[in-house]
């Protein structure tokens, strides 16, 4: 070792220029990524704020006039029904993710013999884009060929499935092809999660003789709190950006029935030529993801410096 | 184990099993069920798919409608089926995984072994970047591509692509690079290597699994992107997903449900065959995605 060092020393005397150059080299090499982050993410979301704050309708505009937009768009009747199928769909579609993935976690933590055919199966879905997703639930859900019809034509007459046509209960089919596409991520989430339990913990509450199900419930199920974290924040992003699975299944229907702050802020932004309401839209969405997201970046990443 | 057995009596034990067996079988099957509908109906011609059962197997498979969907189908007024949007995918997906997979690796061997005073700002700056609503820079975006020249075309989807695939990328060779023993780097620089042949001989050799993890990853996310297709490349550039979109909405003419079955299945395909071929890594850049432990 000693050798190479004293190789090395003349050398780096000689070449202080080489050297700084070296130094250097890393941040140049970084430099691209970071700008185009710097202007393509942060200058843009600036931008899109100070759009926010001005009159902008088909094209933006520059002068600013103060909080008009927000104003607007806060007596907006149809922010409010988005607002409001937002929250019936996150909920909903956060639950049911969770109970769904973590029934089939631990049903499949339990030695199963074909476990390997079953998880991809659960988990597939994933793969597909949500525009597959909602055309192939738009097809199944239509009242007129797909579930209802074929219930009705094996003997069930009096079978209804018409949510998809319904302004009451079409955000209820969205929450359907959502849960079908996302809870076997879930699973794979908790399913990770159980297996790094330390099995003789288990073991030692089987010893003193609790039962399977209050092993789950007093054991188990506490120490899979960080994989409920993470689902819950995985999936609360998830439903906030939630735009495509709406255009593919529902279109944003019937009427506004599943009006989400995405679909508004395209709708308002690029075909009713409100450039400043839908700035403002995308403002609060962005509001609300950092809410959510920034505490738990941060804790993630001072968790990993311990 | 003696107390375990005891306390269970082998019959109640053996019904618990098939009560678990039944049920992961059960949502086996309503999970597939969605795809085995989309299949049977794309190989149904359009009458039986009106008199028949939407669950019935088709009578005589064919696949027209995939013909059809691939080649003569309307999508808006072109009747030239979804094969030139196919292709614009494709042609959107490769440069902008290649891309950002290469820039990610090189910021996350910079933000391991490189560190610089405030490398965690602004790798912290690259990962917020990966989960902003995009409705926040879509505006600006369309201006800017607007601007260059680029609006309606691949080459703009490919920067897009690139710029918001970054945050992931280095997200995830960042992390991969972490568990890399900076011993072995310091004997390299002893040695006299420089930055890159260190990257190059030493780092990438290894990286196997984590490019496999991270070009499946955007792959999978890009393919399937709609919001930025559908705002920056709505016309004859659009990508794939665009165009099943438009095909399914639009409301002239007879409904064929067929067509748009084989449609959505050409859209499916690509991201399902990755999927089947490399599950196991496709699982682990969700993960990665997700929990950044």
């Amino acid at each position: 070792m000693t050798v190479t060092v004293d190789a090395v020393e003349p050398v780096r005397h000689r070449a202080g220029v080489l050297d700084k150059a070296r130094d250097i080299l890393p941040k140049v090499v970084l430099a691209p990524s970071f700008a185009l982050i710097l202007f393509f993410v942060y200058g843009f979301i600036l931008w899109t704020l100070y759009l926010s704050f001005t009159n902008s309708r088909i094209l933006p505009v520059y002068e600013l006039v103060g909080f008009g937009a927000y104003v607007n768009l806060w007596s907006q009747p149809n922010w409010y029904v988005a607002l409001q199928n937002l929250a019936i769909f996150g909920s909903l579609y956060i639950f049911f993710c969770i109970a769904i993935g973590l029934t089939l976690a631990i049903l499949l933590d339990q030695r199963i013999r074909g476990e390997g055919v079953l998880r991809p199966i659960f988990l597939y879905p994933m793969a597909l884009s949500f525009v597959v997703t909602g055309t192939a639930w738009k097809w199944f859900l239509n009242p007129g060929l797909g579930l209802q019809r074929t219930m009705q034509q094996w003997g069930w007459e009096s079978f209804r499935f018409d949510w998809l046509t319904s302004t009451d209960m079409a955000i209820y089919t969205v929450v359907i092809a959502g849960v079908w596409q996302a809870s076997g991520f879930v699973m794979a989430m908790f399913l990770a999660g159980l297996r790094g339990i330390d099995s003789e913990i288990i073991k030692a509450a089987e010893i003193d003789g609790a039962s399977t199900f209050s092993i789950y419930r007093r054991i188990i199920i506490p120490l899979l709190r960080p994989a409920f974290l993470s689902a819950v924040i995985v999936l609360a992003h998830m439903a906030i950006k939630s735009y495509d699975l709406v255009i593919a299944l529902t279109g944003g229907g019937p009427g506004n029935a599943t009006e989400l702050p995405s679909t508004f802020m395209y709708s308002y932004t690029f075909t009713r030529s409100q450039m400043a309401v839908g700035s403002a839209s995308a403002v609060m969405m962005l509001m609300g993801i950092s809410a959510i997201i920034i505490p738990y970046l941060y804790s993630e990443l001072r968790e990993r410096e311990r | 184990m003696s107390a375990a057995a005891t306390s269970v009596s082998p019959g109640s034990a053996r019904f618990a099993r098939y009560f678990i067996y039944a049920t992961l079988v059960i949502f086996a099957l309503i999970y597939l069920l969605p795809l085995f509908v989309m299949i049977i109906t794309s190989l149904k011609p359009l009458d039986e798919i009106r008199s028949g059962n939407m669950l019935a197997l088709p009578q005589a498979p064919s696949l027209d409608a995939w013909f059809k969907a691939w080649g003569t189908a309307c999508v808006g007024v072109n009747c030239t089926g979804i094969s030139g949007y196919f292709w614009n995918s494709i042609k959107m997906v490769i440069p902008a995984v290649a891309i950002s997979t290469i820039l990610g690796a090189l910021n996350g061997y910079v933000l391991t072994k490189w560190r610089f005073p405030g490398h965690k700002l602004v790798f912290g700056m690259m990962l917020f970047a990966c989960f902003i609503p995009f409705q926040a820079v879509l505006i600006p975006m369309a201006r800017v591509l607007g601007e260059i020249g680029l609006s309606n075309t691949t080459a703009g989807l490919v920067l897009v692509h690139v710029v918001y695939g970054l945050g992931f990328t280095t997200l995830f060779f960042r992390n991969y690079y972490e568990a890399f023993p900076d011993e072995l780097i310091k004997a390299a620089q002893m040695d006299g290597a420089g930055f890159f042949k260190i990257f190059w001989r030493i780092l990438l050799p290894s990286s196997g699994p984590i490019i496999v993890v991270t070009v499946i990853y955007q792959f999978t996310n890009i393919w399937n992107d709609f919001l930025f297709g559908v705002s920056f490349a709505s016309g004859g550039g659009a990508p794939m997903t665009v165009a099943l979109n438009n095909l399914v909405s639009s409301s002239t003419g007879v409904k064929e449900y067929n067509v748009d079955m084989a449609a959505a299945m050409f859209a499916a395909l690509p991201t399902l065959i990755v999927y089947v071929v490399a599950g196991r890594y496709f699982v682990r850049g969700l993960m990665a995605g997700a929990v950044k432990g």
